[in-house]
C-alpha cells in the first residue's frame, strides 16, 4: 500500500520498548477504592446519579453525560460510594475536582449486560447510542467522546476511509502492541461494528514495523475475519507518527485542514483501545470500566502491561509490580514525550491513561539549562506540522503572543520533537504551553471586558434615561403649575383637607 | 509517596552547542593543516592569539553583563568565530591585527548586540570588514606558498615579525606577494588578459598555487560536515552555485577578462565562506528555501564585489551585507504549515 | 525646458497623489474606539477619570499620558504604546499598582440593605434592593473597588478570583541561563 511521510519527527528516538512489550497483560486485583474524576473526557463533567452512601455494581452508570459533548461514567466494581468531592485529579496543574469515590467490597458483582452480537440488526444512531451510554471515549490519550465522533450520518463529506490507530510511538508504551497480540480477533470485530456505523468503505489497521510479530497477529486475525474491507499495514518507525494528523497523512497523503476534524476530509480515526471496547460494549454490553495500561520504568521492581479497573489509585498498581525501587524519581503518566508528572501516587487512572512510567534519574532528564536559541533551525526541519519553532520561540519569550498566534501556534500538536532536537536545550513546548493557555485567558479577559463595557453603557444609557424622564416630569409639571395661578390651587387643596376634617368636628 | 514534578517532555536533548561547534572545528582541521602546509606556521600564531583574545574577551564581557560564565564559555562558539577570523589573515600578520580582530568580533559584533544568537551580523566577518578598511597595507601581506619560496620558511620566522623590525622588513620582502585573487584584479586593470595573467608562477592548474589545495582541504571539511549534518546542504550549495552561474555566465560571454568558474570557487575564501561562514546559523536564513537563496544571493554579490568593486575579495562584505536582509528573506520563504494551503 | 518638465511632471504626481489619497481613503476605527478596546473596562477611575471611554478619549486628545492604568498594568501600557507608536514607560504608581484580579464580596450578615453600593458599581454588579440583601455577582464583577467607599457598615471585603480548572495557566519558563551555575 502507498504510504506518504509527514515532515520531520525522530526516527532515531530511544525506544525502551523492550522493558515491558514482551509482558502479557495480566489482570489487577480490583483495589480498596475506586475514584472517578468527574470531568475526564472533553466536554462537560459528567453529572453524578448516586449520592453517599449508595450501592452500586460494576457497570452501573454512577454519573451521565451533560450536553452533547460528554460521556457517563460507570462504576468499575461492586461496593459503596463513599465521598462525592474534591480529589487530586491527574491534570499538570495539580489541582483538586469533584470525584465520586467507591470503597469497594471485594464482590466485585456486576450488572446484567445486555450482549448485541447480532450488531447489524441495529441502525447505526441506535448502536451510537449504546456506544454513548457505555461512558466510551477516546483511549489513545485525548478521552473525546466516541459517539460524538462516530456521528457521521449528517456529515456533508462521506465516511469513505476508517483508520485505526495501533501505532503505538512513544516509547516505553506497549498497551496497545499487547492488545494487538493477544486479542486481535476481538479488534478486528469492532473495526467491523465501526465499518457498518460509518459507512466507511475500507478501514487500515497501521502498527509501526517494528513490531513484526504483532503485525503478524493482526494479519492472522484481519485474514480469518475474512472481510475484504480490512487491510493491516506496517507504518515506518517514527514519533510522532501516531498522531492522528500524521497517521493520516502517512496513510492516505490528505492533510486536516487548520481547525477543521478529519470527518471533514471523510475520515475517522480510533484508537484500537477504543476499538476493543467497543467491541466490548456492544458484543458483550459491557460499559467502559476497565482498560489496559502499560506500568514500567527503572523506578518499579518489575514492570507489567496491566488489565486495570479504571479509578484505580495509582499506588495499588505500583503494589501488583511489587514496589518502588529507591531509584523512582518522577511519577509520569503518559509516555516520556506527552506525559505529565503527577505529584503523588493517590491520584487514580483515568480512561485517558496508557501509561504509568516511574522514572529514574537516569532515565529521564528531569532539569536542563537553556542557552539562548542559535536560529540553528533544527526544530524546524523536525516539526511534523511544519511550522516554524524558533520564531514561535522568539515571540513566546517576548510575550507577543498575537503574532505567535498568526505563526499558526494552536496547529502545534505539543509532540516534543523541537525540544528533544535543540541544541540549546531550550524547553520550546513549555514555551508553546505557556503562550497558547496565556491567550487563551487573554481572549476570556478580553471578552470578559467586553461584558463590562456594554454594562456601563447600558448603565449610562438607564441612568441618562432616567435623568431625562425625570427632568421631563419636571418641566411638565412646572408648565401644568403656570397655567392655573397658584393660589387658586392652594385655596382649592385648602378646601379639600377641611372636607375632610368636617365630619368629626360635627360629630364633637 | 510523593514527588517532584518537572515538564515534558523527559527525554535526554540528542544535540547541544558544544558537539556542533566541536564538529566545526575538526571539519577546519584539514583546512588548517593544508594551510601551515603551504604557507608556513603563521596560521597557527593568528589562531592562537585569536582565540585566546576571544575567550578572554567573552568571559570579561559575560561577568559585565551578568550572565553565568561557564556554560557560554564551553559553548566553544567563540573559539569558532576566533578560528574563522584567524584563517581569514594573512599568516604573517602582526600580532595586534588578530588580536584586535577578536576583540571587534567579541565584543562589538556579538556581545553589544545582545551575545550569542542575537548579533545580526557574522562577527568573523565584521572583524574582517573592519581590519581591512582601517588596516589595509597589514591586512593585503600575504606569504607565497612554499613552493614558490626559495628556502621556505621554519617555524620560528613566525615570531620575527614580533620583534626585529629589520629583519621583518627583510622577511616580508621576500616572501610575500599579492595572493592570486588580487593579482589578477589588479593585472586586469591593466588591460591584461585572463591567459597572460595565468602564466605568472603564482598560479597553479586550478586557481591560485597553494591556495587551491587550501581551497579543497575546506571542501572536504565542509563535506564531513554535512555528512554529520552539523549544516545542510542548502547554504553551500546556493552560494557555489551562485558563484558559479553568475561567473559561467560572465566568463562565456568575455572569457578574455572573466577569469573562469573554476577559478573563483576555487580562490579565495569562497570554499571557506560556503561550508564554515555563511552556514553560521545565528545569523543566516531560518526556513531551508531561505538558506539556499541566501547562500545564492551571497555568491553572487561576492562576484560582483571581486570583479567590480573595490576589493579583491568579496566573501566577507557579500555575507554582511545579506545578512541584513536575511529577515526578508525570512517573511517571504516561512515554509507552508499542515492542514494550511 | 527640462526643469518645465520635471515642474509639470512633479506637478501631475502631486495632483494624482492628492486624489487618490482622497478618493480611496479607507475608514478606519476613530483612535479613540482603538484605545478603548485595548483599556480593561474596569470603570474604577483610577486613572482620574470618570471611566474608561474618557480616559481613553484624553488619551487620543493628547490630554492623558498612557501610564495611568493600574488595571491595565504593565501589558496594558506596552499595549498602548504599540497602538500610538510611542515608547512605553512604567506605570503612574500614584494611580495604584497593579493587583491580581479580585472580585468584591458582601458579608451577608453586615450588609443593611442601604443600596449605596449599587448606586456606586460602574456595571451594575451588584444585586439587591432597598432593606433587601445585596449581593455582587462574581462573574460581573471587575474588581474596581468603587463599591468599598460607600458602604456605610464596611461589610464589602476584596477576594482573589477562585481559579478554575478551564482558566488555568501554565507557568512561563525562564528565556535564558540565570546567573547561577549549571547544577
Amino acid at each position: 500500500m502507498k504510504l506518504w511521510r509527514f515532515n520531520g519527527g525522530l526516527p532515531s528516538l530511544a525506544e525502551h520498548k523492550n522493558e515491558s512489550v514482551h509482558l502479557p497483560i495480566e489482570t489487577a486485583p480490583v483495589p480498596k477504592q475506586l475514584i472517578y474524576p468527574l470531568g475526564q473526557h472533553i466536554g462537560s463533567p459528567a453529572k453524578p446519579l448516586v449520592k453517599v452512601g449508595d450501592k452500586v455494581l460494576r457497570g452501573q452508570k454512577i454519573a451521565n453525560a451533560q450536553g452533547a459533548i460528554s460521556a457517563p461514567i460507570h462504576a468499575g466494581s461492586s461496593g459503596t460510594v463513599v465521598s462525592i468531592a474534591d480529589h487530586l485529579i491527574p491534570h499538570p496543574s495539580g489541582f483538586s475536582a469533584p470525584s465520586i469515590t467507591i470503597q469497594t467490597d471485594g464482590q466485585d458483582n456486576s450488572i446484567e449486560f445486555k450482549p448485541q452480537p447480532d450488531f447489524r440488526q441495529l441502525p447505526a444512531t441506535e448502536l451510537v447510542q449504546l456506544i454513548r451510554d457505555a461512558g466510551l471515549v477516546g483511549l489513545g490519550g485525548a478521552a473525546f467522546p466516541t459517539a460524538v465522533k462516530l456521528n457521521t450520518q449528517n456529515k456533508v463529506t462521506p465516511i469513505d476511509t476508517l483508520i485505526l490507530n495501533g501505532a503505538e510511538c512513544e516509547p516505553y508504551i506497549s498497551c496497545d502492541d499487547r492488545l494487538l497480540k493477544e486479542r486481535a480477533h476481538h479488534v478486528v470485530e469492532g473495526i467491523e461494528i465501526l465499518l457498518y456505523i460509518t459507512g466507511a468503505k475500507r478501514a487500515i489497521l497501521a502498527v509501526e514495523d517494528n513490531i513484526p510479530d504483532t503485525f503478524t497477529s493482526i494479519q492472522q486475525a484481519v485474514a480469518q475475519n475474512g472481510n475484504g474491507a480490512i487491510c493491516a499495514v506496517q507504518i515506518p518507525t517514527i514519533y510522532p507518527t501516531g498522531g492522528e494528523k500524521q497517521l493520516i497523512q502517512t496513510l492516505t497523503g490528505k492533510e486536516v485542514p487548520s481547525g477543521n476534524i478529519p470527518a471533514d476530509i471523510g475520515i475517522v480515526s480510533t484508537n484500537v483501545g477504543t476499538v476493543y471496547a467497543v467491541q466490548q460494549a456492544i458484543i458483550e454490553g459491557k460499559p467502559l470500566t476497565s482498560r489496559i495500561i502499560t506500568v514500567t520504568g527503572e523506578g518499579v521492581k518489575k514492570p507489567h502491561n496491566l488489565e486495570v479497573r479504571i479509578g484505580t489509585p495509582i499506588n495499588a498498581l505500583i503494589d501488583v509490580c511489587q514496589g518502588y525501587t529507591k531509584h523512582a524519581d518522577r511519577l509520569i503518566m503518559g509516555g516520556p514525550m506527552m506525559g505529565f508528572a503527577l505529584l503523588n501516587d493517590e491520584i487514580p487512572i483515568v480512561k485517558a491513561t496508557n501509561c504509568i512510567l516511574v522514572a529514574s534519574q537516569q532515565e529521564v532528564i528531569t532539569e536542563k539549562q537553556a542557552m539562548p536559541c542559535i536560529r540553528c533551525g533544527l526544530c524546524a526541519s523536525a516539526c511534523p506540522v511544519s511550522l516554524m519553532p524558533q520564531q514561535l520561540y522568539w515571540y513566546s519569550q517576548s510575550d507577543q503572543l498575537e503574532k505567535a498566534e498568526k505563526l499558526n501556534l494552536f496547529d502545534c500538536i505539543e509532540c516534543g520533537c523541537c525540544d528533544v532536537v535543540c541544541p540549546s536545550h531550550i524547553p520550546l513546548v513549555q514555551h508553546f504551553r505557556y503562550a497558547k493557555s496565556a491567550l487563551k485567558v487573554q481572549k476570556h479577559e478580553k471578552h470578559l471586558s467586553n461584558i463590562a463595557r456594554e454594562r456601563f453603557e447600558a448603565r449610562e444609557k438607564r441612568i441618562a434615561r432616567e435623568k431625562a424622564e425625570r427632568a421631563e416630569r419636571a418641566r411638565k409639571k412646572k408648565a401644568a403649575l403656570q397655567k392655573k395661578p397658584a393660589k387658586e390651587e392652594i385655596e382649592a387643596a385648602v378646601s379639600r383637607s377641611k372636607a375632610k376634617k368636617t365630619p368629626l368636628e360635627e360629630k364633637d | 509517596m510523593h514527588f517532584l514534578t518537572s515538564n515534558a517532555p523527559f527525554i535526554e536533548p540528542q544535540n547541544s552547542i558544544q558537539k556542533m561547534m566541536l564538529w566545526v572545528l575538526i571539519a577546519l582541521t584539514p583546512g588548517i593543516a593544508t594551510m601551515v602546509w603551504q604557507f608556513g606556521y603563521g596560521v597557527l600564531a593568528n589562531i592562537v592569539i585569536c582565540a585566546t583574545t576571544a575567550l578572554i574577551a567573552e568571559a570579561v564581557m559575560l561577568s559585565l553583563r551578568g550572565r553565568p560564565i561557564r556554560p557560554f564559555l564551553s559553548d566553544l562558539s567563540a573559539v569558532v568565530t576566533a578560528v574563522l577570523l584567524a584563517l581569514a589573515l594573512p599568516t604573517l600578520a602582526p600580532w595586534w591585527l588578530p588580536f584586535i580582530g577578536a576583540l571587534i568580533a567579541i565584543v562589538i559584533a556579538k556581545h553589544l548586540y545582545g551575545g550569542l544568537g542575537y548579533n545580526p551580523f557574522n562577527p568573523a566577518m565584521i572583524a574582517f570588514a573592519i581590519l581591512i578598511v582601517s588596516f589595509p597595507k597589514s591586512m593585503t601581506v600575504w606569504v607565497l606558498p612554499q613552493s614558490l619560496l626559495p628556502t621556505g620558511t621554519s617555524f620560528l620566522d613566525v615570531f620575527t615579525p614580533l620583534t626585529d623590525q629589520q629583519a621583518k622588513k627583510a622577511l616580508i620582502d621576500a616572501i610575500t606577494a599579492a595572493t592570486p585573487l588580487d593579482e589578477m584584479k589588479t593585472q586586469l586593470n591593466l588591460s591584461k588578459t585572463v591567459e597572460e595573467i595565468r602564466t605568472s608562477s603564482i598560479f597553479g592548474n586550478l586557481a591560485g598555487q597553494g591556495w587551491q589545495w587550501v581551497s579543497i582541504a575546506y571542501l572536504i571539511g565542509g563535506l564531513v560536515l554535512m555528512y554529520k549534518k552539523i549544516i545542510t546542504w542548502h547554504i553551500p550549495a546556493g552560494l557555489l552555485f551562485g558563484l558559479f552561474i553568475i561567473s559561467f555566465i560572465f566568463y562565456l560571454v568575455e572569457p578574455s577578462i572573466k577569469p573562469s568558474p573554476l577559478f573563483h570557487l576555487l580562490s579565495g575564501g569562497a570554499m571557506l565562506g560556503a561550508f564554515f561562514i555563511a552556514t553560521d546559523p545565528v545569523t543566516a536564513a531560518a526556513s531551508l528555501k531561505g538558506r539556499f537563496i541566501y547562500g545564492l544571493l551571497i555568491g553572487m554579490l561576492t562576484y560582483i564585489i571581486r570583479t567590480w568593486g573595490g576589493y579583491p575579495e568579496g566573501i566577507a562584505f557579500a555575507v554582511i551585507l545579506i545578512n541584513m536582509a536575511v529577515p526578508l528573506i525570512d517573511h517571504y520563504t516561512a515554509p507552508r504549515v499542515y492542514g494550511h494551503k | 525646458m527640462s526643469s518645465l518638465i520635471l515642474i509639470i511632471l512633479f506637478a501631475a504626481l502631486g495632483i494624482l497623489l492628492g486624489y487618490v489619497a482622497i478618493r480611496f481613503k479607507v475608514e478606519g476605527d476613530p483612535l479613540v474606539d482603538k484605545i478603548d478596546a485595548v483599556l480593561p473596562q474596569t470603570q474604577c477611575g483610577q486613572c482620574n477619570f470618570p471611566g474608561c471611554r474618557p480616559y481613553a478619549q484624553a488619551i487620543a486628545n493628547g490630554e492623558a499620558d498612557i501610564n495611568q492604568c493600574p488595571p491595565g498594568g504593565e501589558a496594558g501600557i506596552a499595549a498602548l504604546a504599540d497602538l500610538l507608536g510611542v515608547d512605553p514607560k512604567p506605570l503612574n504608581e500614584e494611580n495604584g499598582v497593579e493587583k491580581a484580579t479580585m472580585v468584591a464580596v458582601i458579608d451577608e450578615e453586615t450588609c443593611i440593605g442601604c443600596k449605596l453600593c449599587i448606586q456606586a458599581c460602574p456595571v451594575d454588579a451588584i444585586l439587591g434592593a432597598p432593606k433587601h440583601m445585596h449581593t455582587v455577582i462574581e462573574a460581573e464583577c471587575t474588581g474596581c473597588e468603587l463599591c468599598l467607599p460607600p458602604c456605610p457598615v464596611e461589610c464589602i471585603t476584596m477576594e482573589p478570583v477562585t481559579q478554575t480548572l478551564n482558566l488555568w495557566q501554565w507557568d512561563k519558563p525562564d528565556a535564558s541561563p540565570q546567573k547561577k551555575d549549571a547544577p
